[in-house]
């Protein structure tokens, strides 16, 4: 395959993982923190892993944030994990409000109460319910404390409930996808998502 | 309701599987590398994998070993043995760990938890506990694979852990370790009981229904187990059938 899938290094997360899944599928993705890589690319990957905060400046310092968003206005494939989910939306509300990459308008808000006891962070697997067929309804792998809230329902690509809460754990728009949860930790299911992906190129 | 998660435990000698008994007793099972592969097939949730000779050798896990476990499997990998500063965890997560285990360090050094939380996040971070129960009836935290006491009150050292910014427990039962003959179903209680954040329950399970019990009365989050696993006594998938017939929510 000669199209190039880059997978952004801002600092954070295990980027690992996630080169192997695509390996799994012969596709070498390429771990890059370069602008110009970037916007060369067919299709990126936003992972991550920890505050929202933190993941803005990962992308700041490295001037990736303007790049990510260049890329997505051309509607390329994108595909944000995580945290790399939630920075694509408006503000994050963790430990203050900061300003996202604004690519779906929405925020990023705390978990509200939950029923039944149960533990934040949401940690495990869980059920997600989507019209967009047999590779989103599935069992996915989840850890986060926070939860996307897009603004549009159009967005909402993805349903989960957990602590009789029910929240988005997919977001879309175009060519662009923000899944809560991490196909690179979903066995098989997380895996056809990660395929689907690079079926987009 | 929450997905309850299984995950079968690798305990790392060299570079083989080996089954304590009591966190010692060491008997050889097996190759990492397969034993990884068959419970990512069997449907396992997670996979723990420890080396439980490095904190007491003084010697970092052999990370090029656990890079080619971990390069087979798409689930969570929870690594532990002998990792004592943040270079130590990086470098566990660039060979595949998903999160870290600590015991021996953070008691010598609870400070270390909170800096592992704030430089990973408190997700990344699991407090993993050897409990030992004292002649009194109280539960004593011990290190180095079960070898010396901390002076912790085992549920103490939970509640303070939690503080500190871990984002799981891993709690074993030194007494129950490798003899298949149930939880501690009371310390895990003990701990789940007060703990906002996951319990992972480990040491004794024999069969499906300890597992059970486990959940139901010692209310873990999660279930780990490793001989029952290791010597084929059941499968991962039949481990979940059962729970599923008893209502508790399980991924298929």
């Amino acid at each position: 395959m000669s199209s190039k899938i880059i997978i952004i290094d801002y600092g954070v997360g295990n980027l690992q993982s996630l080169k192997k899944a695509f390996k799994f599928f012969g596709v070498d993705a390429v771990v890059s923190e370069d602008a110009n890589e970037i916007l060369a690319s067919d299709a990126i990957v936003l992972p991550g892993v920890g505050s929202f905060e933190a993941g803005m400046r990962g992308l700041k310092i490295r001037g990736l944030a303007e790049a990510v968003k260049a890329f997505a206005a051309k509607n390329k494939p994108v595909l944000g994990i995580c945290l790399g989910a939630q920075l694509m939306l408006s503000e994050g509300h963790e430990f203050g409000v900061f300003e996202g990459l604004n690519i779906i308008p929405g925020k990023v808000v705390k978990f509200p109460e939950l029923a039944n006891g149960e533990k934040i962070p949401h940690v495990g697997w869980n059920k997600v319910k989507s019209p967009g067929g047999g590779v989103w309804n599935k069992d996915f792998y989840f850890v986060h404390s926070y939860i996307l809230d897009p603004k549009n329902h159009e967005n909402v690509f993805g349903l989960t409930t957990y602590g009789g809460r029910e929240f988005c754990s997919v977001v879309k728009k175009g060519n662009i996808y923000g899944t809560q949860f991490h196909p690179e930790k979903s066995g098989e299911a997380g895996l056809e998502v990660i395929k689907n992906f690079i079926n987009l190129i | 309701m929450k997905n309850i998660r299984i995950i079968p435990r690798l305990d790392i000698k060299g570079q083989n599987v080996v089954k304590p008994v009591h966190t010692e007793a060491l008997r050889v099972v097996g190759n990492p590398k397969e034993f990884a592969r068959r419970y990512y097939e069997e449907g396992a949730d997670e996979l723990i994998y420890l080396d439980i000779v490095a904190s007491l050798y003084q010697r970092n896990l052999d990370f090029n070993l656990l890079k080619s476990v971990t390069d087979a499997i798409f689930i969570p990998v929870t690594v532990g043995g002998g990792i004592r500063t943040i270079h130590d965890i990086n470098n566990a997560l660039r060979s595949g760990a998903d999160k870290v285990a600590i015991n021996t360090h953070a008691v010598r050094c609870p400070e270390f938890l909170s800096e592992a939380a704030k430089e990973f996040g408190s997700q990344c971070i699991a407090l993993y506990i050897e409990a030992k129960k004292q002649p009194n009836g109280t539960y004593e935290a011990f290190t180095d694979g079960g070898r010396e006491r901390s002076g912790f009150n085992a549920i103490e050292w939970a509640r303070r852990g939690i503080e500190l910014g871990a984002g799981e427990i891993l709690i074993t039962s030194v007494d129950k370790d490798g003899t298949r003959r149930g939880y501690d179903l009371d310390l895990i209680k003990q701990i789940a009981s007060f703990s906002p954040i996951p319990v992972i329950a480990h040491g004794g399970a024999g069969d499906p229904e300890s597992v059970f019990k486990a959940i139901a009365d010692g209310k873990a989050d999660a279930v780990s187990a490793s001989s029952i696993f290791h010597y084929r006594d059941f499968d991962v998938a039949s481990v979940k059938n059962y729970l599923r017939e008893k209502n508790i929510n399980v991924r298929v």
